[in-house]
């Protein structure tokens, strides 16, 4: 059993199990709340899902693509209880969530997942389709784009099913985690993907103050 | 719960160091800092996104570094303590979601506490003192702060009494010190080169002492005026075609900055008849500060102290020593509820948290 955690766009939490699917899931949509809810959902989870920390396998923690203060909150929180509780940390690209709700809809083939970067920027993953074991299958590592150089003609992946996505599900996070781990898949890296760098300017100098 | 000599973890995420405090009452077993200090250094001052990435960087090896140091494992934890604001709120957040996935990983209890009031705490971490007595003027001075408290009990009534109405005092050494070309952070440059200046050699002016602000501004701070007086002296001589004098500039600025904040403090002491005041912050390590204080103090009859520069600058030990306090003055833990608060007012020393309606999923 797993608890899942994600901040990449709303909070959130869920406790998954390999056999029996996802035992519990909490959320909340506010963009604006993930420090406020985080410790609040993932009690929840345990206390629904009947849970005890002791009998997690480990902790996963969504990596994002995300805007980078809500995101940490829930990698803060994924790493920090996974070190309090003892147990491995499996990092997880959060667009794998949102391709393995589609496929498990039953859709096939291509798709390109998109979600909100802010600053009128969008991140944006892409899929070949679900393997035989139903993981998504990735094209290409998450990248940051203009929303309009997506519809351009000559893109690699113009043209391919979309799907825009407000939403992440530590369920299906979770799910991506337990089936990777039963099929001995590597998870992916344990670093925030912000994709963008901090916005600092270095000062040309003081200005002058007298005239 | 352990509420004689509670083993506490404290959290502390406001600025740009990551600090991570574990003590048992009032015994320090760890104060770990990792400080992304460095990384601003070619931007002049603290950038707020480097220092909450780094945070998230350093937050699961310093609690391991704490452990290690204080010979505890976190099971053994009493309660978790973390400062939940005033400071950066995106630096505070990464705290904050550590802090709540700790309680709930450990199912300890958890303390959302007031950085400011902290650093007051700090001091009762010192050994070989007698304990901090009550009530007692605090001064607290950094990069992010300047502020003048009236502690009459660290856990249940702390009065805000001034602070500055523009730049920290931490601030304004960095300013001038780029003024005079020198790196950040500037304290310790301005220190330098002040050794070789005359403090009287330029009288810059002292902000909010005039009469007519001290109406409002009896215990307030400003320090721009002061900043751009400098940046004004600097110009002149440049436009003369004169040298600079950098040692007397840096002596005579420092020697402002430290008359206002011990003029101010002292008139609080002498104003509610309190012969005690703490020094806390960063700008303590400030040599001249300590001096000059050390003289006024006796001068005027008033207790000095001023705990180790380790607990001055921002710490997590401060933030455990607090919730310690809270916890041995029979308090209850926050709830799970509570945020950043960037601009949390000192008089809330403890944070508890409304409950919030969450939406299902
Ligand atoms: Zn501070």
């Amino acid at each position: 059993m797993l608890l899942s955690i994600d901040t990449s766009a709303g909070t959130s939490v869920a406790v998954v199990d390999r056999d029996r699917g996802v035992l519990s899931e909490r959320g909340e949509s506010d963009t604006m709340r993930h420090a406020e809810v985080v410790g609040r959902l993932i009690q929840e989870c345990l206390t629904e899902a009947d849970v005890a920390v002791s009998a997690l396998s480990g902790v996963v923690g969504g990596m994002g693509p995300g805007p980078f203060t809500g995101l940490r909150v829930g990698i803060a929180a994924a790493r920090v209880f996974a070190l309090g509780a003892g147990k491995t940390l499996v990092p997880v690209i959060s667009h794998d969530a949102i391709a393995y709700g589609h496929y498990q809809a039953g859709h096939v083939g291509p798709l390109l997942v998109v979600t909100d970067a802010r600053r009128r920027e969008v991140y944006w993953s892409t899929y070949t389709g679900a393997d035989s074991v139903g993981l998504p299958v990735r094209a290409e590592a998450p990248g940051l784009a203009k929303p309009t150089e997506l519809d351009v003609p000559g893109w690699a992946y113009a043209g391919w099913p979309r799907r825009d996505a407000v939403v992440v599900s530590a369920g299906d996070l979770g799910m991506v985690a337990e089936l990777r781990f039963a099929h001995g898949r590597v998870s992916a890296a344990n670093a925030p993907l912000y994709l963008r760098s901090p916005d600092v300017t270095v000062s040309n100098g003081p200005k002058r103050v007298s005239r | 719960m352990n509420r004689l000599a509670p083993l506490v973890l404290g959290i502390e995420t406001s600025c740009d160091e990551t600090g991570i405090g574990i003590v048992r009452g009032t015994a320090l077993l760890s104060n770990t800092i990792a400080s992304s200090m460095d990384e601003h250094a070619r931007y002049g001052g603290v950038v707020p996104e480097i220092a909450a990435r780094a945070h998230l960087d350093e937050l699961v090896p310093a609690i391991n570094a704490a452990v290690a140091e204080a010979g505890i494992r976190l099971t053994d934890l009493d309660a978790i303590a973390v400062t939940c604001g005033p400071g950066l709120s995106g630096a505070l957040m990464v705290g904050i979601g550590a802090a709540k996935a700790l309680a709930v990983a450990l199912d300890k209890p958890i303390y959302a506490v007031n950085h400011l009031v902290g650093h007051v705490g700090a001091d009762l971490l010192q050994t070989g003192t007698e304990p901090l007595e009550y009530p007692t003027i605090a001064l607290l001075v950094s990069g992010g702060h300047t502020s003048l408290l009236l502690v009459r009990d660290l856990v249940s009534d702390v009065e805000l009494l001034g602070e500055t109405i523009d730049d920290a005092a931490g601030e304004a050494f960095d300013k001038v010190a780029r003024l005079l070309s020198l790196p950040y952070p500037g304290g310790p440059q301005i220190d330098r080169v002040a050794a070789d200046g005359n403090p009287k050699a330029i009288r810059f002016p002292r902000g909010l002492s005039q009469p007519k602000d001290m109406a409002a501004h009896r215990y307030d701070f400003s320090f721009s005026g002061l900043k751009t007086s400098v940046a004004r002296f600097v110009e002149q001589r440049q436009d003369a075609g004169k040298p600079v004098p950098i040692g007397d500039v840096a002596a005579s600025f420092r020697e402002a900055v430290v008359d206002i904040l011990l003029t101010k403090a002292l008139a609080a002491c002498a104003d509610y008849d309190v012969p005690r005041l703490l020094l806390g912050g960063g700008v303590i390590a400030n040599a001249r500060l300590r001096a000059v204080a050390t003289r006024r103090t006796d001068a005027a009859g008033v207790v000095l102290r001023l705990p180790p520069l380790s607990l001055c600058t921002d710490n997590g030990a401060m933030i455990a020593a607090l919730g310690a306090q809270l916890i041995m003055a029979g308090h209850e833990p926050s709830t799970l509820q509570f945020g950043a608060d960037s601009t949390l007012p000192v008089g809330q020393i403890q944070v508890s948290g409304l409950p919030l309606s969450l939406d299902a999923p």
